[in-house]
């Protein structure tokens, strides 16, 4: 039993320490390039100080109020688009007929960048929060779209005949067989989503000037505080990471079931 | 009791046409095993589809205690042979066996008791809130028989359901849906391309021709029951009935040209 469990152990006690080792790897690396003047100091200072600079920002209620202010035009970005995109998806995706009718809208307005609509975000919202959540949701919309079309377009048709052959009407069908189905297509589709949200309203926040992260981003590369222009990149970054481990753990909780799961569990 | 009569469906249309079915006509008497028996692609399927009421036949028809068969009907179970793609991956055994009995009108004890009876009928007492995907091959496909005897059907529409496992699993599987169709009176109409299987298991034995698909010929199965795996196929007649329909299929197709098999 013992010997078993140092097995087993060991070599996911290395796996950790070969992750980590590249990572420690490439911030000594950054702090020696810093430190020893190979990369100018004034644009690039040593790692140690942008994280000093990172637990000062923990301490002060502006940061974590730029952090809420960016979280929340995410969230409403990518709340609007999921109650329009998951129901357009499901009307579309069960339809040959309505597919066929709005396809070619859709591969028109899809590849539109989202950046594209600032201008118009500020002609009709105006630079606060609206402007940021509209550019969210619409990038959003699309992967959600996408994703819960084909969703519904994949049931399989045995299931679809078992359900008919033991006399399922529409609904159940739609409800008990076709929607289950595409669940993980949605799953997808909202952690695309969810990243593409937050880098829009990151991105309205550097360009319109939103409150929230990318305006104290900007903010400190006009005061010159390269510290925490970096401070507040890592915090970005951090940012995007903990919200796709979020939708990814909330997969594994729905999706159990699904081949792509069953080796978590 | 299942009639079926002038049945054909042609797919597609114009110079693309294909003659599935030309011209089927047989029927199922109550409690009887019927087999149907014919060359791989011979619209085996698409005629168990058009019993189930699945799928519209081009003309002809098929009855149910004189009632045309126009959709699914309520006395009919089905067993697939995709078993892994009919069962729900997101239901645990239990769930997908009591999935088609919502709209039977039966309390909750009454449910769960025709679901456990089932579960134990196929040998998969204890597997109950286990997922389909946990189990094997073979497991899989009790489910998918428990699921359609829950369901309590009068018929039961199999669709070459031991086609995909091994030899000996198959062999497990047979016996089990003989025991099962005495222990749930119910009527089989078991579809494969197996000569044995077909000998095996049947009261009769229904032989189809290559597509255009027609009856060739209907042949009684006089084996003594029970059947028994090795005792049966040692008999005389056995080998005997299996010979007969092996040639009868390869005469018929030694004669039709080689056509294009619709899949």
């Amino acid at each position: 039993m013992t010997t078993q469990r140092v097995r087993t152990a060991r070599p996911r006690a290395r796996a950790v320490a070969q992750t980590w080792s590249g990572v420690a790897a490439v911030l000594v690396l950054a702090e020696l390039a810093s430190r020893t003047g190979l990369l100018p100091r004034r644009y690039f200072p040593p790692v140690t100080e942008m994280f000093a600079e990172l637990g000062r920002q923990l301490t002060e209620p502006s940061f974590w109020s730029a952090v809420a202010q960016t979280l929340q035009g995410w969230a409403l970005g990518l709340g609007i688009a999921a109650v329009f995109a998951v129901p357009a998806g499901m009307l579309l995706g069960t339809s040959a007929v309505r597919y066929r009718a709005f396809r070619v809208i859709i591969e028109f307005l899809r590849p539109i960048p989202s950046v594209a609509l600032v201008p118009l975000a500020i002609l009709v919202y105006g630079v606060g929060l609206e402007s940021k959540v509209f550019l969210a949701a619409f990038a959003a919309f699309w992967p959600l779209l996408i994703q819960t079309l084909y969703g519904m377009q994949d049931v399989d048709p045995v299931a679809l005949d078992t359900a008919r052959v033991y006399r399922l009407g529409r609904v159940e069908r739609l409800t008990r067989v076709v929607l289950p189905g595409a669940v993980p297509y949605v799953a997808t589709g909202l952690r695309i989503s969810s990243s593409v949200a937050l880098i829009l309203a990151v991105t309205a926040e550097l360009v319109i000037g939103s409150p929230g992260l990318g305006r104290e981003i900007n903010a400190a590369r006009v005061g010159g505080a390269t510290d925490l222009l970096y401070a507040l990149i890592i915090v970005t970054g951090l940012l995007g990471w903990a919200l796709n481990a979020l939708f990814a753990a909330g997969e594994r909780r729905v999706l159990h079931w699904h081949p792509s799961q069953r080796d978590a569990r | 009791m299942l009639d079926v009569s002038g049945l054909s469906k042609t797919y597609g249309e114009g110079r693309r046409v294909t003659h599935a079915i030309a011209d089927l006509s047989f029927s199922v008497s109550e409690g009887e095993f019927v087999c149907v028996v014919g060359p791989s692609g011979c619209g085996k399927t698409t005629l168990l589809r058009c019993m189930a009421g699945l799928l519209a036949p081009t003309s002809g028809r098929v009855a149910l205690r004189g009632q045309v068969v126009d959709g699914p009907p309520e006395q009919i179970g089905f067993v697939f042979q995709e078993y892994s793609r009919s069962l729900m991956p997101w239901l645990s055994l239990r769930d997908n066996i009591a999935l088609p009995l919502r709209h039977k009108a039966l309390g909750r004890d009454e449910r769960n008791r025709l679901v456990e009876d089932a579960v134990e009928s196929v040998g998969l007492t204890g597997f109950m809130d286990h997922y389909p995907w946990e189990l094997s091959g073979g497991m899989q496909q009790r489910v998918a028989i428990a699921r359609a005897l829950a369901y309590q059907p009068e018929i039961l529409l199999m669709d070459e359901p031991f086609a995909s496992v091994d030899a000996q699993t198959r062999a497990d599987l047979e016996d089990l849906v003989l025991r099962v169709r005495t222990a749930y009176g119910v009527t089989v109409v078991f579809v494969t391309h197996d000569i044995d299987e077909a000998v095996y298991l049947g009261d009769r034995v229904v032989v189809l021709t290559p597509p255009p698909t027609a009856v060739q010929e209907v042949l009684p199965v006089a084996l003594p029951e029970p059947r028994d795996q090795v005792e049966t196929k040692e008999l005389p007649e056995f080998a005997h009935l299996r010979a007969h329909i092996f040639r009868s299929i390869k005469r018929k197709q030694d004669d039709t040209p080689d056509l294009p098999a619709p899949t």
